[in-house]
């Protein structure tokens, strides 16, 4: 057990070093020269090279990068070229808005996901069954912010029942916050529902052709405890998977729907320093995306453990 | 009174006929055995009475059990006869267990569900239940994983599984199947006991006529759905009335001519195996400690002469299989030589051993597995073909694949089909023509016989016997079974624990064994002969 | 006795049948078919002309002259789908080429090799999935640029781990077969075995892996044009009309709803075809409860 979770932590950390040197070198490599971008056209050379020197840009490449990495352990990401702050204040900021939403969305499409997945599982091939999977079929060929589109000219612009965008904030109460992030939600998590459906249904399907399910159906136990008591829980390991790799995916969502919604998120923030070229932003906020990814896939990893005896006891 | 009347049962999946009017019956504490080749439709009659059929299976006809007509009887009725009335055991032990749940919480949830006891009253239950099975508490707690157990220990929770609400009906499918010789024993004897203990039935589903003999009082004999002939075991064994019964019964005792036999040390030897030894990384215990190595294969040295046919007998995991791999060259041995024509082959490149693989071939066990399925039979055949140093040019390969394939048995016709298009005979045939067709002078054979139907396997076993005797192959058969070892080999050597503790003349090995291992082999294995003159002598 | 082998029993006609009974794959079929038409078609003719604008027929609703209507440069929308479903294709196509050319190689190789390369491979795998996808393609196609090729290369890029894995898992599946280690003990080395037998049985799965991955590119390929970064204008591409039509939704709905139906379209078709080739090849599916 402990093996492999050391294995599980080690694999995560050395991931997430080489991801940052990534982010780095993709950063260093960009046309233009962020210096004169932040003085402008009209900055002489002479300028520019103090500038330059004040921001460490004249340092070499390694101690730049350890300066880097040990400023982002020690959570001080710098500051934005564009906006003067620093960094960290920005993300603290909008980090309110995108994480409660990728967490909805996730809890969302869990909720949603599963139960539908179950029955379709356990009616395979008769009615119910084919209307869930035609639905399912649909939303997982769903573009996101085209749905989002469709949500807004549904419930904002028709019926008027909720904002059309924008967030007002913590501060202006709970419940208008959340309801500024319902539709974005819903948005981001029902095509991933779709997907997550289909593979819980395919995952139980595949699982109740085992040999222990007849061994279980022979002791006596009617279908329907059967599929819940036996059937379930091995059928998690891939709908875990799933699960982790679609964390990835609701928080490279976020960018482009929060640009629909017009929600001061992260990745608004980033798709936007990425246009104004405001490089340390951009370095940050990929890194801290990148550590949640890599978070939640060794949160998986364990999870797995936790499912599965025979990761327990293997080295 | 019957515990189970089968009458006049007919099913069908789909448009297939399975079962045609199948007549069976089995009283309390009666072993009835139910014998046929794969595809005669066993199986299906064991999950017709226990109603686990597919979906489109419909089954016409009358099943009664203990009074109640199973064919019309509710799914909430089935559920109640299951696992309380009626329990089972199946063939696959390794896949049979919930691999996410204890052996205790397996045990105990079919009491709790049909007694509705407390979870503490079933544990206790499941507990006594795995005791009686012969996993003690000491060595096998409730809290055990499927994966922590042996293929047999599994089988035995399986059979606790299913007996333990003393069932007045046990259907055990192929439960030994499995397991090696030795587990097989075992498993029947707890069988034999629980039979006795509780006047429980036993419809025992085996294609092993040994087997069924050894257990069953009476036999049915089916075939393609249909019952041939059913009778006490002793009388219809004996007198052999129906011409089925006499021919499966002929090829499980089947031994085919071999007129040429070899001795060992006549000639310079062809294949010498000198202190060989296989290690393989062990578990890591610790983070810090090194893993001890598992030792496969233990110092073996052997030696096969040009010619003689050898078998390799042990019970499974002895390290049979990785010392044939060793000896093909296709695992590294960690110490030891083998020297192949008085060339050494350990430690040689892909390259380097070129000439030797020309002149040593192999069969494989499963004649479905060792097939590509997306190549034809020409191409297929025609691989070995890969190490002359000279290719020879397509028409002389169709000739060279023609020319093996009627040495086999098969036409050249054949070529052009891919392998799925082959009965399980056939493609162990076409698996011989592969090894073959470089002329080797040996070929290993793994388990060559033992996924095949007895009477494929005495036809696979003349072809052995006729191309030795042809063309001079020496064979090292790798086996669990002595009928095998017994049919085709001269000389035997078995296997224990990675190292080979007794060798010998076939018939003196097998009739006179001196190890512990050789002697359990022997004790273990089923033999028709002798289980037919038990029976006789015990009804006098 | 009975030895359970999944190997699939067909021979080309028998998988021909099942294939016009497969109800998926033929509505996959027809679907993609018809985009795959439609976008050849743009080629020589579309109703109008799509970069001509004609700002007196601006937002106006479908009708018979228009029959998805006009954006707000007059132009007609449904010509505008048909040339920009070249652009998806095109786009997503070359990507799965990219995540299969690259990937597959590296994957049964990692398979084959097994031990440290196999390792070292799997975790540069896990690097690249620790980035998620659309944000990598954005940073990507910032730095070097908008525009279709370099939408093509960061969608790519991710494709590569993808059927690195599903290369590896297929191929790891085949290599304790027996039928390979007869090939070995006929002597072929690792490299001829992956072609002649690892390649052609794990083909299947990457032809669905392949449909799947198409229709993933097309969804990334409209989320990058609708934040601008895909192919530039003049070109019409999906996800760029939707951008055009996020502002106008109150007066030209019809400019968000047709594009967007177009995605789904050709999506659905294509994850409905991988169904139907799973359907069809894999014998484990059609195995009763």
């Amino acid at each position: 057990m402990t093996a492999y979770l050391l294995k599980r932590l080690i694999i995560a950390l050395a991931t997430l070093v080489l991801a940052s040197m990534v982010v780095f070198a993709v950063l260093e490599i960009i046309p233009g020269d962020p210096a004169r971008l932040m003085l402008g056209l009209n900055a002489s050379a002479d300028q520019v090279e103090v500038l330059r020197n004040q921001m460490g840009l004249n340092a070499p490449l390694a101690i730049r990068y350890l300066h880097w990495a040990g400023g982002l352990l020690s959570l001080d990401f710098g500051r934005s070229y564009t906006y003067s702050v620093p960094v960290i204040d920005l993300v603290r900021e909008r980090i309110v808005v995108s994480l409660p939403l990728a967490l909805i969305a996730l809890a969302l499409s869990t909720i949603i996901a599963i139960p539908v997945g179950l029955y379709s599982a356990s009616r395979r091939g008769r009615a119910g069954d084919a209307i869930a999977m035609g639905v399912t079929q649909f939303g997982v060929a769903v573009p996101n912010f085209w749905f989002a589109l469709m949500l807004i000219y549904l419930f904002a612009v028709w019926l008027r029942l909720v904002p059309a965008g924008g967030f007002p904030g913590w501060s202006a109460g709970v419940w208008p916050a959340l309801k500024s992030l319902l539709l974005p939600a819903v948005a981001l998590a029902l095509p991933q529902a779709a997907i997550l459906a289909r593979v819980a249904r395919s995952a139980l399907i595949e699982v109740l052709n085992e040999d222990y399910i007849r061994t279980a159906r022979a002791k006596g136990l009617p279908y329907r405890a059967v599929l819940w008591r036996h059937a379930l829980r091995n059928a998690m390991i891939p709908v875990l998977t799933i699960l982790g790799l679609q964390f990835a995916f609701l928080l490279a969502g976020t960018i482009i729907i929060e640009n629909v919604f017009y929600l001061p998120g992260l990745g608004r923030l980033v798709f936007q320093a990425i246009t104004q070229r405001d490089l340390i932003v951009v370095e940050s906020v990929v890194m801290l995306l990148v550590a949640a990814v890599i978070a939640v896939n060794l949160l998986v990893d364990l999870s797995y453990a936790v499912v599965d005896p025979r990761l327990r006891s293997r080295q | 009174m019957s515990l189970l009347e089968i009458e006049n049962l007919s099913l069908a999946i789909g448009d297939t006929p399975i079962l045609k009017g199948v007549e069976l019956s089995v009283a309390p504490g009666e072993v009835m055995g139910l014998v046929g080749e794969s595809g005669s439709g066993k199986s299906m009659t064991a999950l017709t009475v226990m109603q686990l059929l597919p979906f489109a299976a419909r089954a016409t006809g009358r099943v009664t059990f203990d009074g109640i007509d199973i064919l019309a009887a509710s799914e909430d009725q089935m559920c109640a006869l299951r696992g309380d009335d009626i329990g089972m055991v199946f063939q696959e032990p390794m896949t049979a267990l919930n691999p996410v749940k204890t052996i205790g919480e397996q045990v105990a949830e079919g009491i709790r569900w049909h007694t509705r006891s407390s979870r503490a009253e079933a544990e206790d239950r499941a507990r006594k239940m795995l005791d009686r099975v012969g996993l003690p508490a000491a060595l096998f707690p409730l809290s055990r994983y499927p994966h922590e157990l042996s293929g047999g220990q599994r089988q035995r929770v399986v059979i606790a599984i299913a007996c333990a609400l003393k069932p007045k009906l046990l259907i055990a499918d192929e439960p030994t199947t499995a397991l090696d010789v030795v587990l097989q024993a075992q498993i029947l004897d707890l069988l034999r006991d629980l039979v006795a203990e509780n006047r429980m039935g036993l419809l025992l589903i085996s294609h092993d006529l040994a087997v069924v003999t050894e257990m069953a009082d009476r036999i049915t004999i089916l075939r393609h759905g249909e019952v041939m002939e059913a009778g006490d075991t002793a009388r219809t064994l004996s007198e052999q009335l129906h011409p089925y019964t006499r021919q499966l019964a002929q090829a499980s005792m089947h031994v085919p001519a071999r007129p040429k036999t070899h001795a060992a040390g006549s000639a310079k030897p062809l294949l010498q195996v000198e202190g060989v030894t296989r290690d393989y990384p062990g578990r890591r215990m610790s983070l810090f400690k090194r893993a001890t190595p598992v030792r496969a294969v233990d110092d073996v040295s052997l030696s096969i002469a040009p010619g003689q046919s050898v078998a390799l007998v042990g019970r499974s995991g002895c390290g049979k299989s990785t010392l044939a791999r060793m000896i093909l060259a296709l695992d590294r041995s960690t110490s030891g030589t083998i020297r192949f024509r008085g060339e050494t082959i350990t430690g040689k490149s892909e390259t380097e051993l070129k000439p030797a693989r020309r002149d040593m071939q192999v069969v494989f066990q499963d004649p479905y597995g060792s097939f590509d399925p997306r190549q034809k039979v020409e191409k297929l055949v025609a691989e070995p073909l890969h190490v002359l140093d000279k290719k020879p040019a397509p028409a002389e390969r169709r000739e060279m694949v023609a020319h093996a394939l009627h040495e086999v048995g098969l036409g050249p016709r054949d070529m052009d089909k891919y392998p799925h298009e082959f009965s399980g005979g056939q493609r162990q045939r076409l698996s011989i023509a592969r090894a073959i067709i470089t002329r080797p002078k040996l070929v290993v054979a793994d388990e060559p016989v033992s996924a095949l139907d007895v009477s494929i396997r005495a036809q696979i076993l003349d072809l052995f016997a006729e191309l030795n005797q042809k063309l001079g192959i020496a064979y090292l058969f790798i086996t669990h079974d002595l009928t095998v070892a017994r049919a085709i080999t001269d000389e035997v050597l078995v296997m224990h624990d990675g190292r080979i503790v007794e060798r010998g003349m076939t018939s003196e090995v097998l009739d006179h064994p001196q190890s512990e291992a050789a002697k359990a082999l022997v004790a273990a294995a089923p033999d028709l002969h002798r289980a037919i003159a038990r029976r006789l002598q015990e009804q006098g | 006795m009975t030895l359970h082998v999944d190997i699939p029993e067909e021979t080309l006609a028998s998988i021909l049948a099942k294939a016009l009974r497969n109800r998926s794959f033929l509505i996959g079929l027809a679907i993609t078919a018809l985009v795959a038409a439609v976008a050849i078609l743009s080629y020589v003719w579309t109703p109008y002309d799509v970069t001509r604008l004609v700002i007196s027929d601006k937002t106006q609703s479908p009708s018979l002259a228009h029959w998805f209507g006009t954006d707000h440069f007059g132009r007609d929308i449904l010509s505008m789908i048909m040339v920009g479903a070249r652009n998806s294709i095109a786009v997503a196509l070359v990507a799965v080429g990219i995540g299969m050319g690259v990937g597959v190689p590296l994957g049964a190789f990692a398979a084959a090799r097994g031990g440290l390369i196999d390792e070292v491979l799997m975790r540069m795998n896990d690097l690249v999935f620790a980035f998620p996808a659309l944000l990598s393609a954005i940073m990507i196609t910032a730095i070097f640029g908008p525009g279709a090729i370099n939408a093509i290369i960061a969608i790519g890029i991710f494709n590569i781990p993808v059927f690195a894995r599903v290369a590896r898992a297929g191929a790891l599946a085949i290599w304790p077969r027996e039928f390979i280690l007869a090939a070995r003990a006929a002597g072929k080395g690792s490299t001829l075995i992956t072609i002649e037998h690892i390649l052609p049985n794990i083909a299947t799965l990457l032809l669905v892996q392949g449909t799947i991955q198409f229709a993933l590119g097309i969804l990334a390929e409209a989320g990058l044009s609708y934040v601008g970064l895909g192919a530039q204008p003049p070109m019409p591409s999906w996800g760029r009309m939707l951008f055009d039509a996020q502002t106008r939704m109150v007066v030209a709905p019809w400019m968000a709803i047709f594009p967007g139906m177009a995605i789904v379209v050709t999506v659905l078709g294509l994850n409905l075809l991988g169904d139907g080739i799973a359907d069809i090849l894999d014998p484990k599916s059609r195995r009763q409860r």
